[in-house]
C-alpha cells in the first residue's frame, strides 16, 4: 500500500509546472467499528477509506484542493482546482511548500503485525466481555449504553516538488463503554477505556473497573457549596486541558497575534517542577508519528522546561514567518492544508500516586469529569469556566460526590497555581497523555 | 446518481445471506471555502467525496460498509461485506418493487454555488474584514470564513422506498479579536441557509461584521462574571442551542431505547413548565437544519415533542421506529456515506410566547441577560448540561446594565423546562449549528424567543 500510495502522488507531482510548487498527500485507512449490547452485536462496520489532498503554491499564494478517491480524472481535476484556488490567494512572501530540513526520522514500531490478523471473532469477544465485566461488577450498574471495539490501519504518503519523499504506516486499537449506574433515584454515568497497537495489549479488566467506578461512586451527588478550594484532576481532566494549553503554544496562534503566551518566552510560567513536551517520537504515545503533516521528521519538543516557557510549536509557515526553524509539528489532514500544533503532549511525572495526592490535599476536590470546556475557554484571555463532577476531598480522604459544580481560572493563573504532579502517567486515545495534577486556589461553583 | 436497476441488484446481494432489510446511500458532496485571516486570503479549499453506504439488519444487528467505487464490482464487494457480519441461515427478506419518493424540498435554491465565480464569494471577505477593522482601533484581528456546499443523496431500501434530494448550504462567519489593558476578547457572528448564494442578497455581510466586532470591543470593559445561582433571562434567538442540548438530545429514541435518557417512560407526562412547547422541524423553509429526505428517505416532518409541557413523542429513525413498530419521523440523518444514521434533530425550537420581553427583564430584579449562548454539551443520562457565554450582561433591578466577561452556564435538561417562569412573544431562530452525537456532525437550526429560568448555576470567576 504504501508503494501505491507514493505512486500516486509521484503521478500528480510529476505534472509541476515552472513557478510553482506541489504537495501531494494520499491516504488510505481501513477501520474496524464493532458495538455491542446486551451481549450482541448491534452493529459492525467494515470500513476503507482513501483520500488524496494536493496543496499548490504560486508565487507566494497557496490553493488547496482534495478528493475522497484514486480515480487518475478525479484526481487530474483535483490538481486543476488546487490551481485554481491558488490564483486567489493573497502573495505572503512565506508561504510555501516544505523542504527537507535535514533532520533523520527516527524509526518507530507503529504497525503490530498481529493487528492485522486479529480475527473478527476475537474482537467481538473483547467487546462482549468488556460489556459483561461491567454489567456484573456492581449491583448499581443498570446498562451499558455503548462498548465499542475500534481499531484502524492508516498508510499515508506525501511527496513535494521539493523533495520530500516519504510514506508511513500506523495502527491502534481501543475499547471503550459508557455505563450506567441507579441507586433507585438518581442515575449516574461512567466511563472505561483501553488503548493498544494490537487487541493484545488491551486491558479489559481495567476498562471495565473504571467505567464502573467512575458512574457507581457519583451516585447521589449534590452541588457543592462554592468557594476557592484545591483541586485534583484525574489525568483525562489534565489531558483535556493540556490540549488547550498546546493549542496556544502553536507557532499559528503566536503569528496571528493570538496566543496569550506570546512575548513569555523564557519567563517562568509554572513552577519548576513542571516540564511540558510534545513527543510524537514517544512510541507509547497513541498519536506518535514518525513525520509531521509536511513530511518532516517529528521531534521531542520541550514547551515548557522546569516551569520556564522554552518555545512554540512550528510547521515550515508559521516558521518562516516568525524566522524560526519548523518543530515539525505540521498537523492536518488530508482534506486540510498543514496547521500548527502538539502532536503527543505530556506532563513529566511526579512521584506520587492519586490517593497520597489526595491525603496530601486534605481539603479539597477531585475533578473526575469536565464539561463544555472547549466552549468555556478563552484560548485568546486564558479565562475558562467548565461545568465539573467528582468527589470532595475531606480529612484526606474521598468523600461525597459532587455534580454540577463550575470551575473557573485562566490557563495562566492554573499553570502557576498547580501544586504537584502525580506518577499515574496514563495513555488516552488523543493528543495528549493524562496524569493528576493539584491545582490550588480554584474558583468551584455550586449553590 | 445511479440506476434504479443497479440499485436493486446491490440490495437482493445484501439480503442473499438472510438479512431482513437493506439500504444503500449514495452520496456525491462538492464543498469549496475560503478562508480570509490575518489581513490575507489565506486559501480556497475545494473537496469532492463520493461514495455509498450499504447496511444490512439482521434482528438486533446491523452489518454496515462503505466504498468510494461505485462501480457494479465495488458496490457489490461493500453490499457482501456489510451483509457478512449479519450471516444468518436461510434467505433474507425479498426487496420490494423500489418506488421513487416524490418530495419536493422546503428550500428553493437560486443560485447554485457553483455557479459563482470564486472572486465574489472572495470579495465577501474582503468586504467583512474592511468593514470590521474600521469599527475601532482596538480590532487587532480578523478573520471570515465562506462555505458553500451541494451535496446529492440517493437512498433506496428493501422496502421499496428510493429517494433523491439536491442539497445545498452557503455559510459564512466572521470573527475579531480586540485588544485592550485586560487582553483579549473575541466577538463571532455567522449566517448559513440551505439555499445557494442569493443568500447574501438579503444577508449583509458589513452588518454582520460590524455586529462581530462591536461584541468583541464590549467584551473588553466587561467584568468578571459572577458565580452562583441566579435567574437567567435568555433573548431571543441567542439562547435555542441550550434546548437542543439540555431537551432535544434526551428526546431521540435510540438514547431513549437504552434508558440513557432521562426522558425514558415519560410521554403523557408533564416534563416542563405549561409554557413549554418544544418542536423539531426539518420543514422549515431555508433554516440551516432542513431538508426534503433525511438520509434514509424519509421526507422531513415537524413533530411537536412537547405541549404545554407534556411530552408527546421522541423523534425516531428507522431502526428505532422500525423495532416499535411505527414510522420514522424523518430523523434519520449521517454526516457521510461513511457512516450509520443515527436519530439526529433538524431544527429545534420553544414555540414563541405572550409577554413582552422587556417586562421579562423589568421584572427580574437580579440576574444575567444571555443575548448570545456558544457551544455546550449534555449527559443525556443524567440531564446535565454546560454551555459558554459568548454574550451576557447583569440584570440589575430590572434593568440590563453592564457586560460580563466569558463564563459558563450550568444545570440539568429536566429542572430547566419547569423553572420557565417566562416567555416572550419575540420568536427568532439563532445562529447556523452544528451538532455533534457520538463524533458525527449534521447542520442543525435552534431558536427560541426571550425566555427566564428561574435558576442556573453560572460559572464565573468574580467570588
Amino acid at each position: 500500500m504504501q508503494s501505491e500510495l507514493l505512486k500516486i502522488a509521484e503521478a500528480i507531482v510529476s505534472q509541476t509546472v515552472a513557478g510553482e510548487q506541489v504537495e501531494v498527500v494520499a491516504v488510505h485507512g481501513t477501520e474496524t467499528d464493532i458495538r455491542v449490547y446486551q451481549g450482541e452485536i448491534e452493529s459492525f462496520t467494515a470500513a476503507e477509506s482513501q483520500g488524496v489532498g494536493i496543496r499548490v503554491v504560486q508565487d507566494g499564494r497557496q490553493g488547496m484542493a482534495y478528493a475522497g478517491s484514486f480515480d487518475t480524472n478525479v484526481l487530474n481535476e483535483t490538481l486543476e482546482e488546487a490551481r485554481d484556488n491558488a490564483s486567489f490567494g493573497t502573495p505572503d512572501e512565506f508561504q510555501g511548500i516544505a523542504e527537507p530540513d535535514g533532520v533523520e526520522s527516527v524509526s518507530l514500531e507503529l504497525l503490530d503485525s498481529s493487528l492485522a490478523d486479529f480475527a473478527n471473532e476475537d474482537k467481538i469477544a473483547l467487546a462482549i466481555e468488556l460489556e459483561s465485566s461491567i454489567l456484573q461488577s456492581d449491583p448499581r450498574i443498570i446498562g451499558v449504553e455503548s462498548t465499542d471495539y475500534v481499531d484502524s490501519i492508516t498508510t499515508s504518503a506525501i511527496v513535494t516538488s521539493t523533495g520530500i519523499h516519504r510514506a508511513n504506516q500506523e495502527g491502534g486499537c481501543y475499547v471503550a463503554a459508557s455505563s450506567l449506574a441507579s441507586d433507585g433515584t438518581d442515575t449516574q454515568t461512567g466511563f472505561g477505556y483501553s488503548v493498544g497497537r494490537s487487541p493484545t495489549q488491551l486491558d479489559v479488566a481495567k476498562a471495565s473497573s473504571d467505567a464502573t467506578e467512575k458512574a457507581t461512586r457519583l451516585l447521589g451527588a449534590k452541588k457543592a457549596e462554592s468557594g476557592r478550594m484545591t483541586v485534583i484532576l484525574d489525568p483525562y481532566v489534565t489531558a483535556q486541558f493540556l490540549g488547550i494549553i498546546g493549542s496556544t503554544l502553536s507557532g499559528e496562534a503566536l503569528l496571528k497575534g493570538r496566543s496569550l503566551f506570546a512575548d513569555r518566552e523564557g519567563d517562568q510560567v509554572a513552577p519548576n517542577f513542571l516540564t511540558l513536551i510534545d513527543d510524537p517520537t514517544d512510541v507509547d504515545a497513541f498519536t506518535a508519528t514518525e513525520a509531521d503533516g509536511e513530511g518532516l521528521a517529528s521531534r521531542r519538543n520541550t514547551l515548557i522546561d522546569k516551569g520556564a516557557l522554552r518555545g512554540f510549536l512550528h510547521n515550515s509557515y508559521t516558521a518562516r514567518a516568525l524566522g524560526a526553524s519548523s518543530t515539525g509539528s505540521a498537523v492536518r489532514s488530508y482534506n486540510s492544508s498543514p496547521g500548527a500544533g502538539p502532536l503527543a503532549l505530556m506532563l513529566t511525572p511526579g512521584v506520587h500516586s492519586q490517593p497520597e495526592l489526595i491525603a496530601q490535599v486534605g481539603e479539597g476536590m477531585l475533578i473526575q469529569g469536565v464539561a463544555g470546556l472547549h466552549s468555556g475557554v478563552n484560548p485568546v484571555s486564558g479565562d475558562f469556566s467548565a461545568g465539573a463532577e467528582g468527589l470532595m476531598i475531606r480529612q484526606g480522604d474521598l468523600a461525597e460526590p459532587v455534580r454540577e459544580v463550575t470551575v473557573a481560572s485562566t490557563l495562566q493563573r492554573m499553570l502557576l497555581d498547580i501544586q504537584n504532579i502525580g506518577n499515574d502517567l496514563e495513555r488516552l486515545p488523543m493528543k495528549s497523555s493524562g496524569v493528576s495534577i493539584v491545582v490550588n486556589d480554584i474558583m468551584v461553583s455550586g449553590v | 446518481m445511479l440506476e434504479q436497476n443497479l440499485v436493486e441488484r446491490v440490495l437482493n446481494e445484501a439480503l442473499k445471506s438472510g438479512g431482513e432489510f437493506a439500504e444503500v446511500f449514495v452520496e456525491d458532496k462538492r464543498s469549496s471555502s475560503a478562508l480570509f485571516d490575518d489581513a490575507k486570503v489565506e486559501e480556497l479549499t475545494s473537496g469532492r467525496d463520493r461514495g455509498a453506504g450499504i447496511r444490512v439488519v439482521a434482528g438486533e444487528t446491523t452489518g454496515f460498509a462503505h466504498t468510494a467505487d461505485l462501480s457494479e464490482e465495488g458496490l457489490m464487494i461493500a453490499a457482501r461485506a456489510a451483509a457478512s457480519a449479519t450471516r444468518t441461515d436461510g434467505a433474507g427478506s425479498q426487496v420490494n418493487a423500489l418506488e421513487q419518493v416524490v418530495c419536493p424540498s422546503p428550500n428553493k435554491v437560486e443560485t447554485f454555488p457553483e455557479l459563482v465565480a470564486k472572486g465574489k464569494k472572495v470579495n465577501l471577505l474582503v468586504q467583512a474584514d474592511e468593514v470590521a477593522r474600521s469599527q475601532g482601533a482596538a480590532i487587532t484581528q480578523v478573520s471570515a470564513r465562506y462555505g458553500d456546499s451541494r451535496r446529492k443523496i440517493l437512498v433506496a431500501n428493501s422496502d421499496g422506498v428510493f429517494a433523491t434530494d439536491d442539497q445545498v448550504r452557503t455559510l459564512f462567519s466572521i470573527s475579531c479579536v480586540a485588544t485592550g489593558d485586560s487582553g483579549m476578547q473575541t466577538g463571532r457572528e455567522s449566517i448559513g441557509r440551505p439555499i445557494g448564494f442569493e443568500l447574501f442578497d438579503d444577508v449583509d455581510v458589513e452588518e454582520l461584521a460590524e455586529r462581530a466586532a462591536h461584541r468583541a470591543l464590549t467584551k473588553l470593559n466587561a467584568r468578571p462574571a459572577p458565580s452562583g445561582t441566579m435567574p437567567v433571562v435568555i433573548g431571543s434567538g441567542g439562547g435555542g442551542v441550550l434546548f437542543h442540548e439540555a431537551c432535544g438530545h434526551g428526546l431521540e429514541a435510540d438514547l431513549v431505547n437504552k434508558q440513557a435518557s432521562v426522558f425514558a417512560g415519560k410521554v403523557g407526562e408533564s416534563v416542563a413548565s405549561e409554557l413549554v412547547t418544544l418542536i423539531d422541524d426539518g420543514t422549515m423553509a431555508h433554516e440551516w437544519g432542513a431538508f426534503a429526505i433525511d438520509d434514509e428517505g424519509r421526507p422531513a416532518q415537524r413533530n411537536v415533542l412537547i405541549k404545554d409541557g407534556v411530552l408527546v413523542d421522541y423523534m425516531w429513525d428507522g431502526l428505532r421506529s422500525r423495532s416499535e413498530g411505527r414510522l420514522s419521523s424523518g430523523n434519520g440523518r449521517r454526516q457521510s456515506y461513511q457512516v450509520l444514521p443515527m436519530v439526529r434533530m433538524t431544527n429545534t425550537y420553544i414555540a414563541n410566547g405572550e409577554t413582552d420581553p422587556e417586562d421579562i427583564i423589568e421584572d427580574t430584579s437580579k440576574g444575567v441577560y444571555v443575548a448570545q449562548l456558544g457551544g455546550g454539551q449534555v449527559n443525556t443520562a443524567t440531564g446535565d448540561f454546560v454551555f459558554g457565554m459568548t454574550e451576557a450582561y447583569l440584570i440589575e433591578d430590572g434593568e440590563i446594565t453592564e457586560p460580563i466577561r466569558e463564563g459558563n452556564l450550568i444545570g440539568n435538561g429536566p429542572e430547566v423546562l419547569n423553572q420557565i417562569d417566562a416567555l416572550g412573544n419575540d420568536f427568532d431562530m439563532g445562529s447556523p449549528g452544528t451538532c455533534g452525537k457520538d463524533g458525527q456532525g449534521v447542520p442543525v437550526g435552534d431558536g427560541t424567543p426571550t425566555l427566564r429560568v428561574t435558576s442556573l448555576t453560572v460559572g464565573g470567576t468574580a467570588g
